[in-house]
């Protein structure tokens, strides 16, 4: 299958904004469930080989979601997150902070807003994180750093064993 | 120990990141980018100085005048950490991607 969906990635450092649209092959309905079902968002949030682990998610303005992101080594970083705004399958809002396992966040966070429309079958959603702070996002990468570090040594070595032959 | 600063550092404060700016135009005096704030010229010079640490801003001496200048090779950093986030989301909707895949088969 070829991929021709949009993926779109733009920071403003000033205003502390980045920008992300994507374009989803699936009607409307399910990429809004795959945004904000806990059960859905569980199974992609995470890039491997990390785990996202939903503790809970009250999907409602004013509720919140508590998940984790579980390394290979069993590690967890929790976040929190509360929804500030939701349009049924068009728009929702979010505040989201790193926190502790006992829910206390880690403030600053961050304001994600998330816009979904339909064209023709293919979903697209536009991503915009406000106020997030590059020491946080920073933070962000190194929690991920090590899963990924192991995951490019892997392809390292498949490299260089196929370079050799 | 000295304290460890990096490029992150030294932008997550606002007033450096306005200072960044200003001196992206055109190198400036010490005095000459002070004046653009309304923050005491000491508090402008300690984020300077930090700045300078970070590497993100190099002086020049031109006769008895200090201009501060970016440091684009360094600015760099910054981009390649942000291709990194890029990288990381990417990964995210590519799995995204496959779930979304299966559960259209699910559906049918």
């Amino acid at each position: 299958m070829t991929n021709n969906l949009l993926f779109d990635f733009t920071v403003d450092k000033a205003a502390k904004t980045v920008f992300i649209t994507r374009e989803f092959d699936a009607d409307l309905s399910l990429v809004w469930d795959a945004f904000t079902k806990a059960e859905i968002l569980d199974q992609w949030v995470a890039p491997k080989p990390f785990v996202a682990k939903t503790k809970f998610m009250d999907f409602k303005v004013g509720g919140r979601r508590f998940y984790a992101m579980v390394s290979p080594e069993g590690q967890e970083r929790w976040a929190i997150q509360k929804y500030t705004s939701i349009s049924p399958k068009t728009n929702f809002k979010m505040y989201n902070a790193f926190a502790d396992k006992d829910e206390n966040p880690e403030l600053p966070g961050s304001e994600w807003d998330y816009a979904f429309s339909e064209q023709d079958g293919i979903t697209k959603v536009s991503i915009t994180i406000f106020n997030e702070s590059f020491e946080r996002m920073e933070s962000l990468l190194e929690g991920f750093k090590q899963g990924f570090t192991s995951t490019l040594k892997n392809l390292e070595n498949l490299l260089t064993i196929l370079s050799n032959k | 120990m000295e304290a460890r600063r990096d490029v992150f550092q030294a932008i997550a404060d606002p007033t450096r990141r306005a200072i960044l700016l200003l001196i992206a135009a055109q190198s400036m005096t010490p005095n000459a980018i002070a004046e653009e704030f309304h923050s005491s010229r000491q508090a402008v010079s300690k984020h300077i100085q930090i700045l300078t640490e970070c590497e993100l801003v190099k002086q020049e001496k031109k006769g008895r005048e200090i201009y501060y200048h970016i440091n684009a090779n360094k600015m760099n950093e910054i981009n390649k950490w942000i291709e990194q986030f890029k990288t990381i989301l990417e990964t995210q909707f590519n799995q995204l991607d496959k779930v979304l895949l299966t559960l259209k088969k699910q559906k049918k």
